[in-house]
């Protein structure tokens, strides 16, 4: 039984056909690509290239759009990049608190706890204890930076590459790029 | 304007509660109103900046209540009323009123593809002197419009340090409402969380948000 909901989302798509506003094709176009085809295994490929590549994680860190774009990743909600690198002494992790902002051509749309209202009331007032619930406990040492994504700047973060990585493929590495490791809610690791 | 959505350092709002394998969409309905939204946005009668204030005037209960893609199906219908594309009689009954043309679609499976791998870029090509530069010290002005703004609540009348200029770029508060885009600098701004949120924060820690020039006084 469809919900009531999903009927009156069935019954205003028919409407805008029958208007000719808009084609289904279209729409399972857009479906498709984020659902089957961008998604965070691109963020994971940005991030295993600039743990291997020094010239590469340069570039990344200073002209993130022209990067991201060498591995063919771009587009909408990606149009203006940022990469933010984890360090031993710095750890940044985003949010969006007035809505839903978040970087899709690399880490596809964002998961229903980073839409809602915990996460974005939290994050900025109280990011140790947000990464606590994660399972992150950070030293006092360890500054801790929040961006909160108030315009069209996308954040990807680049996480501290594993110990005990040396000498695996790019690609063995993109394994260990979590989605949440380049949202900044944990670190980079085999899940 | 100050409503609901604007959630950044509010309590109560419960505990994180991440989902293991999530998938992409939960129900075939949320994906056919991600679709319709960029679909409908083809026909250029909105930008970005309208449909999220579209989003913050949903009531702040219903906001809070309903799931995220319920929350933006109801902003559609609304914008959808506001901006000509469909009647409110078409939206209360889910029929087209009688007589009207057909059109043509502005989205195609070929400028889907396109959007998908192109977006729509908010920088623009336009002259907007920087009155600040890397490494000034600004205060954001205690501005509270009642209209759409990306200034939040939590950062306003605030100090902080330009950590970078990214260029020019929509400013969303007149946009948002029509009013032309008035292209300004976009600057990254540091603040610590001690100027936020008072002693009780870790002194070694902040918060960085992007904002434009007109939410900033020099200091």
């Amino acid at each position: 039984m469809p919900s009531d909901q999903a009927l009156r989302v069935k019954a205003l798509e028919s409407l805008l056909v029958e208007k000719g506003l808009v084609d289904r094709a279209a729409l399972d176009t857009l479906i498709d690509s984020y659902q089957h085809q961008i998604g965070p295994r691109n963020g994971a490929k940005v991030v295993a290239k600039a743990w291997t590549d020094p010239a590469f994680r340069e570039r990344l860190l200073t002209t993130a759009d022209s990067a991201i774009a060498e591995l063919g990743f771009g587009g909408m909600q990606g149009e203006h990049m940022v990469v933010l690198e984890n360090t031993p002494k710095v750890h940044n992790m985003v949010v969006c608190t007035l809505c839903s902002c978040y970087p899709w051509p690399v880490l596809g749309l964002p998961p229903v706890w980073y839409k809602s209202a915990p996460y974005r009331a939290r994050a900025v007032i109280d990011p140790r204890g947000v990464l606590r619930e994660f399972g992150l406990e950070l030293p006092a040492d360890v500054e801790v930076r929040v961006w909160d994504s108030t315009a069209e700047i996308r954040y990807l973060v680049l996480p501290e590459r594993p110990a005990g990585t040396e000498g695996l493929s790019e690609e063995a590495l993109a394994t260990y790029a979590s989605r949440d490791s380049m949202i900044g809610v944990a670190k980079a690791g085999l899940a | 304007m100050n409503g609901v959505h604007d959630l950044g350092g509010m309590h109560g709002m419960g505990s994180i509660e991440p989902e293991l394998n999530e998938p992409v969409f939960h129900e075939v309905w949320e994906a056919r109103v991600f679709a319709l939204r960029r679909a409908m946005g083809a026909w250029k009668r909105w930008n970005i900046d309208a449909t999220r204030y579209e989003v913050e005037l949903v009531p702040p209960a219903d906001y809070l209540r309903l799931s995220y893609y319920a929350r933006q199906f109801e902003a559609f219908l609304k914008i959808l009323v506001k901006r000509g594309l469909v009647s409110q009689r078409e939206i209360d009954t889910f029929t087209a009123d009688p007589g009207t043309p057909k059109a043509e679609p502005a989205l195609t499976v070929e400028k889907a593809l396109a959007l998908v791998k192109n977006g729509v870029p908010t920088s623009r090509d336009a002259p907007a002197a920087a009155r600040f530069k890397s490494g000034e010290r600004i205060r954001t002005r205690n501005l509270n419009p009642i209209g759409h703004t990306r200034l939040p609540r939590y950062a306003r009348g605030k100090a902080g340090v330009v950590l970078r200029d990214h260029g020019v770029f929509v400013f969303p508060d007149t946009n948002a409402q029509f009013q032309g885009e008035k292209p300004q600098r976009l600057y990254s701004v540091r603040f610590t969380v001690r100027e936020l949120w008072g002693d009780q924060a870790a002194p070694q820690d902040s918060v960085y948000l992007d904002l434009w020039d007109d939410y900033l006084e020099p200091l």
